[in-house]
């Protein structure tokens, strides 16, 4: 019975994760076609074994070459590693004063304000990024206010600029940023802030030498789950990006639908996934220190 | 008893002597709650000073505002000298052990107990060798690069009273601090704590529920109720001539018997049933001729016997419980109208040897100077 409940989540995972990557990682190995699927080679299991033996001679790592041939992609990685750090440590700049005064908020306040920082996820997605056009373009709300309090003459360009894609990053994913952070400080006994002081701290060196380093998996935490998927991230930068933000999400969606180059598509894909693999296997490391911990 | 007391250790009886806290007029309210109300109390250098009481009585609102973690509502609070008053406490030369200790979960033993220093003006070279004495005091050498999680209840209790010893503090506050520790290592630890209380000789003020801990290792104990201090003295004027009912009752085990005075002079006779004889008792603070007053006695100060005592005191009654602790037994002897009497015997016979059982009538019997009588 247990193995049973165990295998489910395993058998999932095999559905619905590796067997995809599996088809993705074949794309990638394979060649570019004008065919219905658009790359050849196809397994045709009626030849048999040798049908087998062929379909594996014409599988070839020729994309991957061709990636670090064309600098495009490389400078995308870049561009978008780059994107994706900025904007976790915008994040944590704004999200963890949120946090903060929401742990030292009345206990009756703290449900309203859980409810706030989820609200916002009861809309989708695509229809807050779209918001986001209507505030930051050159007639938007922003620029009429700033234009308004006389601390701008002219609209400030903000919508495409990679400013516009970091305000649109902070923002989705400042939940992210802001719970589990919330959730080590409100278990921050306030017992030691106290001691601290008793031994001489005033306020702030009390924050920074207990409040800060106790914070700290929350903020590991935090920063992960803001900087892996920023790092794939594709509609906010296509839809508040300029034409010369490079992000490698845009990349693949302009290879795979544009080019319709699904073999190249498909390696750009799967170097992702290895290269988010490493914070993913830091994220769980500091998860589990945590843990240990708490024991 | 502390050793320093029985050497003739008490200032609070020399008018000369000069107080190292002193409470004047001190009241706290919170809101419309009245915590500390409109306290006098004077602490000297070198007492080991226990606030004992029930829960919610004060006793830790006194000690959060000696340590600066609440202001003073009305009156004014002398430390050393000085007015604590808008005195925060990371400027107080006041530490403080927390009952839950408080150790930096981040920090090693050795970083817990520097922390204090770290921020004093030591300079860093004698930082290290601070934190060894330190170690060596609570015997943690060997904990030193320990995180607290690693190390026994016991061990972080003892690190949490060196890091508070650290800075050498004029007074050190103890918040329950043995409260969880188990009853064996408790009793050690009492004596540990007086022996480290006479080598720094550091002011000691200890917040306590448990008399039994209050009594073994306090200089003086005050006992606190409602905000307000019932009775400041030693742990053997507390326990042996209470001032209060409440002061008897709550220190230790006792039997009332209430009924009225009457002869009030050295001793105090007081009428507690038609027709039996008057008690006597010593007679205690504001009893007055004709009032009501209740009889206060410790079940080891009444004897228990078969047949009829010669004493100036004794009543007949029957045992209705006998309670058998090991070294001692205490029997439950309720008397004609309904009251009852606990007596207290050591036994120093074996078990079939003695001859009180369940259902005997007995007399109980003490001397005019065992009890007290005292006003309601």
């Amino acid at each position: 019975m247990r193995r049973l409940l165990i295998s489910i989540p395993y058998l999932w995972l095999l559905i619905l994760f590796l067997v995809p990557f599996g088809i993705v990682l074949k794309i990638a190995l394979s060649d570019v076609a004008l065919s219905i699927p658009p790359y050849t080679p196809q397994l045709d299991l009626s030849e048999g074994w040798t049908g087998f033996r062929t379909f594996w001679a014409e599988l070839d790592l020729e994309n991957f070459w061709f990636l670090t041939e064309d600098d495009l992609y490389w400078k995308a990685y870049l561009s978008s590693l780059k994107i994706a750090l900025i904007a976790t440590f915008l994040t944590l700049l704004v999200g963890f004063p949120i946090a903060y005064g929401m742990a030292n908020a009345p206990d009756h306040w703290r449900p309203t304000l859980m409810l706030l920082i989820i609200l916002p996820f009861w809309t989708s997605f695509l229809i807050r990024v779209y918001a986001w056009i209507g505030i930051l373009s050159n007639e938007g709300f922003l620029n009429q206010f700033l234009i308004w309090t006389g601390i701008i003459a002219e609209p400030a360009k903000i919508l495409n600029t990679d400013i516009a894609v970091y305000i649109g990053i902070v923002y989705t994913y400042l939940p992210f940023m802001v719970l589990p952070i919330y959730a080590t400080l409100e278990k921050l006994d306030g017992t030691l802030l106290e001691a601290a002081e008793d031994l001489g701290c005033t306020r702030i060196q009390a924050f920074w030498s207990v409040t800060a380093p106790l914070s700290k998996p929350g903020i590991i935490a935090g920063c992960f789950l803001v900087f892996i998927p920023a790092l794939g991230e594709f509609v906010i930068p296509s839809l508040l990006g300029g034409s010369d933000t490079l992000m490698i999400g845009k990349v693949l969606w302009e290879e795979f639908f544009s080019n319709r180059d699904w073999p190249v598509a498909s390696a750009v894909a799967v170097i992702l996934l290895l290269i988010l693999v490493v914070p993913i296997i830091l994220f769980q490391r500091n998860e589990q220190k945590q843990r240990e911990a708490e024991q | 008893m502390p050793s320093d007391y029985a050497s003739g250790f008490a200032p609070w009886e020399d008018a000369d002597a000069t107080p190292l806290i002193s409470f004047d007029g001190v009241t706290k309210r919170f809101g419309g709650f009245t915590a500390i109300d409109n306290i006098d109390l004077q602490i000297y250098p070198k007492e080991f000073f226990a606030l004992l009481g029930p829960s919610g009585c004060g006793k830790t609102t006194l000690m959060r505002m000696l340590g600066g973690f609440e202001d003073v509502t009305e009156g004014r609070i002398t430390i050393d000298g000085l007015n604590m008053a808008g005195i925060p406490a990371n400027k107080r030369a006041v530490n403080m052990m927390f009952q839950s200790y408080a150790l930096f979960p981040h920090l090693s033993v050795a970083d817990n107990i520097a922390f204090g220093l770290k921020r004093s003006d030591m300079p860093k070279s004698e930082i290290q060798g601070r934190v060894d004495e330190m170690l060596r005091l609570v015997q943690l050498q060997k904990f030193a690069k320990r995180k607290p999680h690693q190390i026994s209840g016991g061990q972080r209790q003892r690190v949490a009273l060196a890091r508070a010893l650290a800075k050498a503090p004029k007074l050190l506050l103890l918040d329950e601090p043995l409260g969880a520790l188990d009853k064996k290592l408790r009793q050690e630890t009492q004596f540990e704590l007086m022996d480290i209380q006479e080598k720094t000789g550091t002011t000691f003020v200890i917040v306590t529920h448990d008399q039994e801990e209050a009594m073994t290792v306090a200089s003086r104990i005050a006992v606190m109720d409602n905000g307000l201090l019932k009775q400041v003295d030693t742990p053997d004027r507390v326990y042996e001539s209470p001032n209060s009912v409440y002061v008897a009752d709550f220190i230790g085990d006792v039997n009332i018997i209430t009924g009225t005075a009457s002869e009030v002079l050295e001793n105090t006779q007081l009428i507690w049933a038609e027709g039996a004889t008057p008690i006597t008792g010593m007679t205690g603070s504001r009893v007055v001729q004709g009032e009501p007053a209740s009889f206060v006695i410790r079940p080891e100060k009444v004897s228990i016997s078969k047949d009829e005592p010669q004493a100036a005191n004794k009543v007949e009654g029957k045992v209705i419980d006998i309670a058998y602790l090991g070294n001692m037994s205490t029997y439950h002897v309720a008397l004609a109208n309904g009251v009852i009497v606990k007596s207290q015997t050591a036994n120093n016979r074996r078990i079939a040897r003695r001859d009180i059982t369940w259902e005997d009538p007995v007399w109980l019997s003490w001397t005019d100077t065992a009890g007290l009588v005292l006003r309601d």
